[in-house]
């Protein structure tokens, strides 16, 4: 298992000093908004998103030829806890990756936060809303929503780090040549972040529906049936 | 079906967080991920440093001193899982306590 996010040195420093920046400020709106919203039985599950992120982050799965991929997040923690809670939750994996594990470097975390916390959770979430809504708001839809919104996680990351590529990449290789490599395994490591969070999202939509923050004003199905006549 | 309780619900998912790391981890691709390897068929990461911590004890998920892959990579994992639920959870709580409640609030008697 490796797991890299961008190292140090990758993109050069004052677009990473931008990048580190821009994620402080988004950090700061997530953490004020998620005063203001979460729920008080959502703090754990805020816990378990992170702690379920990051163990689904070492699970390198192959993609292609020597490539393997593994699963950003940023969705799967934002249907669960909301886009605010979720990237926190997201920006909690990198950081602890990146001081304890020396995954992503120091000088990187900004462009990381950014592309893998801010963007999966705000950009992605806000996805996942508009194709809940056009699969007809059923529970159902919020299954399908999340993995189709998955999917597209690495691929918004990749669009990000594009730009980051763009303005403070080595110039090694032309915009074209890494943007065509860095999309097409991208498209496959979409592949298997959609199939992840659709199964954690369709499994959490069997067990608690009332606790996916992206399932609020859904109808779910279940309607506390009594057929055994339990205590309620 | 009755809903299982928000406890339980999260013993569940850490449950299935553990399994992930001591049944699927070791056993991850351990080819380089997409980044990585666009990274180095292309050049682009021609000017990457060192991780600071990259001499750290749980560097790259090992563990200093643990040959034994398996071992290091759960120790590193369940280590990551335990972290980062503490404090994605501890950060929540903490906001939850510093925002003045909806909820009527009893008062605070110091004891002593």
């Amino acid at each position: 298992m490796i797991g890299m996010h961008i190292p140090d040195g990758f993109i050069n420093g004052p677009t990473s000093l931008v990048a580190g920046l821009l994620a402080i400020a988004g950090v700061a709106l997530c953490l004020k908004k998620t005063s203001e919203t979460l729920d008080d039985r959502e703090i754990p599950v805020v816990g378990l998103a992170a702690a379920f992120v990051f163990a689904a982050q070492m699970l390198n799965f192959p993609v292609a030829n020597g490539t393997s991929g593994h699963l950003m997040g940023g969705v799967l923690a934002a249907v669960l806890v909301g886009p605010w809670a979720g990237g926190l939750a997201v920006t909690v994996v990198l950081s602890v990756q990146a001081l304890l594990f020396a995954d992503g470097g120091l000088s990187a975390l900004g462009l990381n936060v950014v592309n893998m916390a801010l963007a999966g959770a705000f950009i992605g979430y806000a996805i996942f809303v508009a194709l809940r809504k056009a699969l007809g708001n059923t529970t159902w839809a919020v299954t399908m929503a999340a993995g189709i919104a998955g999917f597209l996680v690495p691929l918004i990351a990749t669009a990000i780090f594009m730009i980051e590529y763009a303005i403070g990449g080595n110039e090694a290789a032309s915009f074209g040549t890494v943007a065509a490599a860095m999309f097409g395994v991208h498209t496959l490591i979409g592949i298997g972040e959609g199939i992840i969070t659709f199964l954690a999202i369709g499994a959490v939509m069997n067990m608690r529906p009332d606790l996916v923050y992206g399932a609020r004003g859904i109808a779910t199905r279940t309607t506390r049936p009594t057929l055994q006549g339990a205590p309620s | 079906m009755r809903r299982i309780s928000t406890l339980a619900f999260v013993l569940i998912g850490v449950g299935v967080a553990v399994l992930l790391v001591l049944v699927l981890a070791p056993n991850a691709n351990p080819n380089p991920d997409g980044l990585e390897k666009v990274a180095g068929d292309k050049g682009i990461d021609a000017g990457v440093t060192d991780h600071a911590f990259a001499e750290g004890p749980f560097a790259d998920y090992g563990v200093s001193g643990v040959d034994n892959t398996w071992v290091a990579t759960w120790i590193a994992g369940l280590l990551g899982v335990a972290a980062t639920f503490a404090i994605g959870a501890g950060i929540v709580l903490l906001l939850r306590r510093a925002r003045p409640t909806r909820s009527p609030t009893p008062t605070t008697t110091t004891t002593g």
